[in-house]
């Protein structure tokens, strides 16, 4: 593989921030960590999809898969953050290995 | 024969900028520099889409991470720590399995990348050579029409549902 970047250099990288991302789900205790390792893995896809609409020949149609992730990613976060408050405000924790109640 | 350009420095410092900075979001003790690190790692990301000719994908990247999905994170990392205290450490479980489970995966996957035959075409040269804008406009109110009204759909039963559920009185206050 020589230097001169192509198709394998970016989805070396997405794959890199993937595995991270999958690093931070599992061993962050904090929720809005997790949340960090999620948005990690969905900005990996989205280098993917890019990349291949350059080099595979998706032309347009792989940056607008892009942008339904962000959307998808924008309303997660928003839901997500809103969940995570509710959360602080029922335990005084957000650490979710200590969330365990379901109905008290 | 294969000479560098500047284009493959560009991406060789991004690809630096992403992996580095998202190694601090991953392994740093404190939450709020996890915070910030991802902002590098967005701002690099959003190199990436330049570099692979996707301006308005840059753009969109810049807008939505950088200035609401970061900005989001960081209001929860306010709210839910106790901030006035050293309390915004953030501790770590089964570290152990984890790293072998995602270095298993990150070496699998570059494996399965390297030795891949990938296809790959010449871009459009269109593509290449006008902003992006136009034909994502065009593919939104065409091809893509109804993932398009769905998606508008989906952001405003998320942003009323962010509401309802952060607005749920309930339980024992806090302080």
């Amino acid at each position: 593989m020589s230097l001169v970047v192509s198709l394998q250099h970016f989805i070396f990288v997405s794959a890199i921030l993937l595995s991270l991302g999958v690093y931070a789900i599992l061993t962050r205790r904090n929720a809005i960590m997790v949340l960090m390792g999620i948005e990690l893995i969905l900005n990996s896809a989205n280098i993917n999809f890019v990349a291949f609409s350059r080099f595979g020949g998706m032309d347009v149609n792989g940056h607008l898969a892009a942008i339904f992730v962000i959307f998808l990613a924008a309303c997660e976060a928003a839901v997500a953050l809103a969940i995570v408050l509710n959360i602080y405000k029922q335990f005084n924790t957000v650490n979710v290995d200590e969330v365990a109640t379901m109905k008290d | 024969m294969n000479m560098l350009s500047l284009y493959d420095y560009i991406f060789y410092f991004l690809a630096f900028v992403v992996i580095g900075s998202s190694f601090v979001v991953v392994f740093s003790r404190n939450i709020i520099y996890s915070a910030f690190a991802l902002l590098f790692t967005f701002f690099g990301v959003a190199g990436f889409y330049v570099l692979l000719s996707a301006d308005f994908l840059a753009i969109t990247q810049l807008l939505i991470y950088v200035g609401g999905i970061l900005v989001l994170l960081l209001f929860g990392v306010m709210l839910t720590n106790k901030v006035v205290d050293v309390d915004i450490k953030s501790s770590t479980i089964k570290t152990l399995p984890a790293s072998i489970i995602s270095a298993l995966l990150a070496g699998l996957l570059c494996g399965i990348f390297y030795v891949t035959n990938w296809y790959t075409v010449p871009t459009n040269p269109e593509l290449l050579n006008n902003t992006t804008a136009i034909a994502i406009g065009h593919a939104f109110i065409s091809t893509w029409i109804l993932p398009f009204e769905v998606a508008s759909v989906v952001l405003l039963v998320a942003m009323l549902g962010a509401v309802i559920i952060a607005r749920r009185e309930k339980g024992p206050e806090v302080n």
